[in-house]
């Protein structure tokens, strides 16, 4: 029986492995790793918030995220009324914005998607959907055959302009490495990340603007599940009650299998 | 035999321990099910407190605002209604407020914080229906005595005097309710939220 | 009539048992079932697998209290299906919990009832006198692969939305009635609102219906044979003459019972650790893209179905060559539904004077790690997107899956089998 278990754990670890090996194989753009000691740091999350509502919330939804969910990185009532919410919002609402849909089908091309589980959505085999969005809100380029004059490295032809460009400044491609074909595509991001340069510096240094739109990530990270923290540590007692459980439960069975064996 | 009593022993130890720590897991599993079932987070933004500006309330006449989803009538009370109340105090079922329909700041002859705004919500005590203000006095088929002014229940004609008071022998059995509610300023009242934090 | 009946129990039992057989049930099911005393590690999966139907009835009741099965769009342009999964989330008080348990439930029921197959396969439970068991326990897990496909439809995201698209899809395959019969499944012509609705009525109500109805079934009939062993030996022949229950019996309960325990408190130690820890699944259970609303308009660039559908999936892909004058299409649906129905004729395919894998030959110990391997690597390819590579590999191994079942009738009988012994071994 013990080499069955034992065989039967193999089993298990190969299966958890050979995903993940495939997936490296395949490539796929490279992502920058987003900072996750964000993740919980309260400061952070709270200038994250602050840069989401002053720069994506004018476009973006976040329809499933009250105001009241802020009070989880720290704010409280009062901080959130005075600072963070227009005049006739109540902190129990949803994070819903005035633009019409059918305006940013016509400004866009497509209707900016809301952003509650925009984290969640972008997980990858390339890495998670923070790394993603790190990358992401980093990757912005001049282009001038984009009708926004903007063009990124990891959304090919995305149809959001550089709405951080005031802070990051202005960025262009570097020549293609020579493998590639030229042509702008899909295709870069298969190779090696492309390089851009920063032509212009915006209101920040190149370090401020990392730290900023890392605080940025975290909080949608936390937006994407405000219950993350609650859950891991609920988790903890739930373990440690069923250790006790499966201890306890054990021994009794011990106790009764002395008659059989 | 000794022994025997022994093993029977462990084993009911066991046994309850086993049985302790299990029931509890199924409790503790089962308290986030029930608890799932209150108001959630929607309900409760949509319940949250409200705010209603009365700086264009004329003297006699009332406004209704919404709180969780229920008419709250904003009176604001001449001095011969507020007078009205006096000769309703002998027909009104419980005139000075003893029933806990009210809270403590607004038990008092006029069931409000200031005498000449009334807040009540306007939903009638018998079966939920909302009645309508008849605020014009005189006696007339079908009301009490001497109307001084007060409300009507449609559904099943239980009134109420200009306090809220229900008329005695009506199928109505308590005054309408006083919500929660305080003065952030002269103008405004926050409705659902008050100092003893309600 | 009360006369003619023996009670023998007293006070409230005594009466209900006048009424109501619940001690002799109780005694049939549990303390005077005499289940082999040498059940092992592999003799959890059944109890196991009844507990994650119960957990996931309860979570799903709860889960209804909240879910809105409504394709349209809400006032911030999301589908109403899609919100109130966020909203179930979010706002409803341990909502997140409730799904997260569901949507673990879910996956953990196929690992359960995979393993639990798995070892009716290695010890010969399908054999003679429990081929009624196995097929029911074969209806079971058609049911539990509807349950799961409508169910995964429901939180109307993308992977939602496509999968259910290309499954619905393998119908109108079927010559000349195809089309008309996959506009009538959808009740669309695409899949929108109709489908989501009646993808729901059958999650919620019909398919659970069925479910518990064969998980009665099952037990039923096992009850009625008894349970097979690791030894593959019928307990039933060596009986205490004078008692009449078998040597190697051992009431249900309390032994099974308290043996079950441990393996339920395991189970969940595990279980709890994926909802309280990764509750994704690393991407397998919950997936990135089902985290953005279902688009009609826009399929994801690579869309596999969930994992424990995939195995078959990559037969349906295997199959390239169109035959008959009939498309590889056709062939492809032909192959997927074999290739889950094939197992109901195991019973009749198994010609091994032995059952358990204790006693039987090199030749089918190969075969089923051969088996196994293809299982595996078939479920694997099914997560890739495909190239030609990948679908040769997947036509070979569905060559080997099929050959495992098909050559049954000649190398079961050919192999070198070891004697069973009398009574069953530790």
């Amino acid at each position: 029986m013990k080499s069955q278990v034992k065989n039967l754990c193999r089993l298990f670890a190969l299966l958890l492995v050979l995903p993940t090996m495939a997936f490296a194989s395949e490539g796929g753009p490279k992502l920058d790793l987003a900072p996750k000691e964000k993740f919980s740091d309260r400061a952070a999350l709270q200038h994250g918030a602050k840069l989401f509502i002053n720069y994506c919330l004018n476009c973006h939804s976040a329809s499933y995220v009250r105001y009241s969910n802020l009070k989880g990185i720290g704010l409280t009532d009062d901080q959130i009324k005075d600072n963070l919410l227009f005049t006739g919002e109540k902190v129990g609402d949803l994070m819903r914005i005035a633009m019409q849909r059918d305006d940013a089908q016509v400004w866009f091309g497509a209707p900016p998607p809301d952003l509650s589980v925009i984290a969640r959505s972008r997980g990858s085999e390339a890495g998670s959907g923070a790394d993603w969005l790190y990358s992401y809100l980093r990757g912005f380029y001049r282009d001038p055959s984009r009708p926004t004059g903007w063009n990124n490295t990891v959304f090919d032809k995305v149809g959001m302009p550089h709405i951080l460009w005031e802070l990051q400044g202005d960025q262009v491609l570097e020549a293609e490495p020579a493998a590639a074909g030229g042509e702008h595509g899909g295709a870069h991001a298969a190779h090696a990340a492309p390089k851009l340069k920063l032509v212009k510096q915006g209101t920040m240094t190149p370090a401020e603007y990392d730290n900023a739109v890392g605080d940025l990530v975290a909080f949608l990270v936390y937006i994407g599940e405000p219950t993350a923290d609650t859950r891991k540590q609920l988790g903890v007692l739930v373990l440690v009650l069923l250790s006790i459980l499966t201890l306890l439960s054990y021994l009794l069975k011990k106790e009764f299998w002395k008659d059989v064996h | 035999m000794s022994t025997e009593a022994k093993v029977d022993n462990s084993r009911r130890n066991l046994l309850v321990a086993t049985s302790v720590v299990g029931g509890a897991a199924c409790v503790g599993t089962l308290v986030p099910f029930v608890i799932s079932m209150t108001p959630s987070e929607r309900a409760l933004a949509a319940g949250a407190p409200v705010e209603a500006d009365i700086s264009k309330l004329a003297p006699g006449e009332m406004m209704t605002v919404e709180w969780r989803g229920k008419p709250v009538w904003i009176i604001r009370r001449t001095p011969e209604m507020l007078a009205s109340l006096k000769k309703t105090d002998s027909l009104v079922s419980d005139p000075t407020s003893e029933k806990p329909m009210q809270p403590e700041y607004a038990k008092n002859d006029a069931r409000a914080i200031k005498p000449e705004y009334l807040v009540v919500v306007g939903i009638c005590t018998h079966l939920g229906c909302s009645p309508s203000s008849k605020f014009k006095q005189g006696a007339e088929e079908g009301m009490v005595a001497d109307w001084a002014g007060g409300f009507i229940c449609p559904c099943h004609g239980s009134q109420f005097d200009l306090a809220g008071r229900v008329m005695k022998s009506m199928p109505a059995p308590d005054n309408l309710p006083v919500p929660p509610h305080k003065y952030l300023s002269d103008a405004r009242i926050l409705i659902g939220e008050d100092d003893k934090g309600a | 009539m009360a006369a003619e009946k023996q009670v023998t129990t007293t006070g409230l039992l005594g009466w209900i048992d006048e009424r109501f057989p619940l001690t002799v049930m109780w005694k049939q099911h549990l303390s005077e079932y005499y289940a082999p005393r040498n059940f092992n590690f592999w003799y959890f999966f059944g109890s196991l697998a009844l507990m994650v139907l119960v957990i996931q009835i309860f979570t799903g009741i709860f889960l209804v209290m909240h879910y809105k099965p409504d394709a349209s769009l809400n006032a911030s342009g999301v589908p109403v299906a899609f919100a109130s999964v966020e909203y179930i989330m979010r706002d409803v008080p341990w909502g997140w919990l409730i799904r997260y348990m569901h949507s673990t439930g879910a996956s953990a029921f196929f690992i359960v009832v995979y393993l639990h197959m798995f070892r009716g396969m290695i010890y010969g439970s399908y054999r003679k006198p429990r081929e009624l068991i196995w097929l029911f326990g074969v209806f079971i897990f058609l049911a539990l692969m509807a349950e799961a496909f409508f169910g995964y439809l429901l939180p109307w995201g993308q992977m939602s939305y496509w999968g259910a698209q290309v499954i619905v899809n393998l119908f109108s395959a079927i010559p000349l009635i195809g089309d008309g019969l996959s506009i009538w499944l959808r009740g669309d012509f695409v899949v929108g609102d109709a489908t989501l609705n009646r993808f729901f009525s059958f999650h919620v109500i019909a398919i659970p219906f069925v479910l518990a109805g064969l998980v009665v079934a099952h037990i039923i009939a096992l009850h009625e044979v008894g349970s097979n062993n690791p030894d593959g030996i019928e307990i039933k022949k060596k009986k205490d003459p004078a008692t009449g229950i078998p040597l190697d019996g051992i009431p249900f309960h309390p032994y099974y019972t308290v043996k079950d325990i441990v393996g339920v408190a395991v189970f969940l130690i595990i279980f709890s650790w994926i909802i309280f820890f990764a509750p994704e699944g690393g991407n397998y259970f919950i997936e990135a893209n089902n985290f953005i609303p279902a688009d009609p308009l826009k399929t994801p660039p690579h869309i596999a179905p969930v994992w424990y559908f995939t195995p078959f999936y990559s037969v349906l892909r295997a199959v390239t060559y169109p035959l008959f004058g009939l498309d590889a299409k056709f062939w492809g649906v032909v192959a997927m539904g074999a290739s889950v129905l094939i197992f109901a004729f195991l019973p009749w395919l198994d010609r091994s004077p032995v059952k358990s894998i204790r006693y039987k030959g090199p030749i089918f110990k190969a075969a089923i790690t051969i088996f196994v391997i293809s299982f595996i690597v078939l479920g694997y390819l099914g997560l890739l997107a495909p190239t030609a590579g990948r679908t040769l590999a997947a036509q070979i191994f569905s060559v080997l899956y099929f050959a495992f079942f098909l050559l049954m009738p000649w190398y079961s009988r050919m192999d070198k089998c070891k004697p069973e012994p009398e009574r069953v071994t530790e």
